[in-house]
């Protein structure tokens, strides 16, 4: 493994991941051009989103070339952050409930 | 059984004093990732931290959108423009989205030229990057006019609902856009260190005084897509949400 400059792929996979990079966000427009509401939105957005971001991490950044202990040192603590979104969207859902019951909604 | 020769690397090297024994010291631990110069690692453990302040500030906007009773403005509209009589919705975030994308892809082009030591076109494909990135920070700041001049949106008020819109908006496009704008900077300081060859005449950096190399290109391309993965964030919780 004494090859410290490894990342040497063909052109061609870069261009590929660009191209479906276009498609994608082209899609994710679509979802707010066309209208599309409520849950079919949401997951269709996210979907696109995550999509996304793993073709530009694993290809452009080249992580699905690195060894694991880079991979799992990265990308696993980012994760945590969703236990974050948990807990906020717990406290947003109080602070929500207690402004709705003293200062009325919609205002 | 035969104990595998064990180097015990910091005793056998000198040690200096003071501060140089600090640096020393530190610097002599075993590598963690085996494959990778260090330059790389430190930039990702970079981007780490740099995903945990742009994840804050995204949960912060989740949190206020989510608490207030005032409805929130719809960005789709807010952010439609009109050609001919037409309103189209979002486009401009859409071209804006196309416009980094692309750059990413340029990008990733410039560091494999650059590994094939094809100086001239790893150079000029950095400096497309940085010419898409400098009009996308153009197209923010069209944007932010529009917003601020002819709208009135402000940090603590606008017209269209509730006040946090305003907020979140400045400081995560801000944020993002003064990434995209060092970024820039920083490309056309490599650019031009690949254009004169610096990486094979072994040139000592201006700054540090070490000698780059083209692996400097890769690490200067993690900063970039790096920049392009939040923005495909910003893209689907802030302008599509």
């Amino acid at each position: 493994m004494a090859h410290a400059e490894s990342q040497q792929h063909p052109i061609g996979i870069y261009l590929a991941a660009w191209g479906l990079l276009f498609v994608l966000s082209t899609f994710s427009y679509l979802v707010d051009y066309f209208h599309i509401q409520s849950y079919l939105r949401w997951s269709l957005i996210l979907v696109f989103m995550m999509l996304k971001a793993g073709l530009i991490v694993a290809v452009f950044m080249h992580m699905r070339w690195e060894r694991l202990a880079l991979t799992y040192a990265i990308l696993v603590p980012p994760l945590l952050v969703l236990v974050f979104v948990g807990l906020m969207a717990f406290e947003a859902d109080y602070t929500v409930l207690t402004r709705s019951t003293f200062f009325g909604t919609g205002s | 059984m035969a104990q595998p020769a064990v180097r015990h690397t910091a005793e056998s090297l000198a040690r200096p004093e003071g501060w140089q024994g600090i640096v020393a010291d530190w610097a002599s631990d075993q590598r963690a990732f085996k494959n990778v110069p260090w330059g790389k690692a430190m930039m990702w453990v970079f981007l780490l931290s740099d995903t945990f302040i742009f994840s804050c500030f995204l949960l912060s906007y989740m949190t206020v959108r989510m608490s207030t009773t005032v409805p929130w403005p719809n960005p789709s509209e807010i952010f439609a423009l009109s050609f001919g009589g037409e309103k189209i919705p979002l486009i401009l975030i859409a071209i804006m989205t196309f416009i980094l994308i692309s750059s990413s892809g340029t990008m990733a082009m410039a560091v494999n030229f650059g590994y094939r030591r094809d100086r001239a076109k790893s150079a000029l494909l950095m400096l497309a990057t940085a010419a898409l990135g400098a009009s996308f920070v153009g197209m923010q700041a069209f944007e932010w006019t529009k917003l601020i001049v002819d709208e009135g949106v402000r940090p603590w008020g606008n017209p269209f609902g509730a006040a946090q819109f305003g907020s979140s908006f400045f400081l995560i496009t801000g944020f993002h856009g003064t990434h995209v704008s060092f970024g820039v900077l920083f490309l056309i300081i490599i650019a031009r260190k690949v254009w004169r060859g610096d990486f094979d005449r072994n040139t000592r950096g201006f700054f540090t005084s070490r000698k780059g190399n083209y692996e400097t290109v890769e690490i200067m391309g993690l900063y970039w897509h790096f920049v392009d993965l939040v923005w495909v964030f910003i893209f689907a919780v802030f302008y599509l949400w």
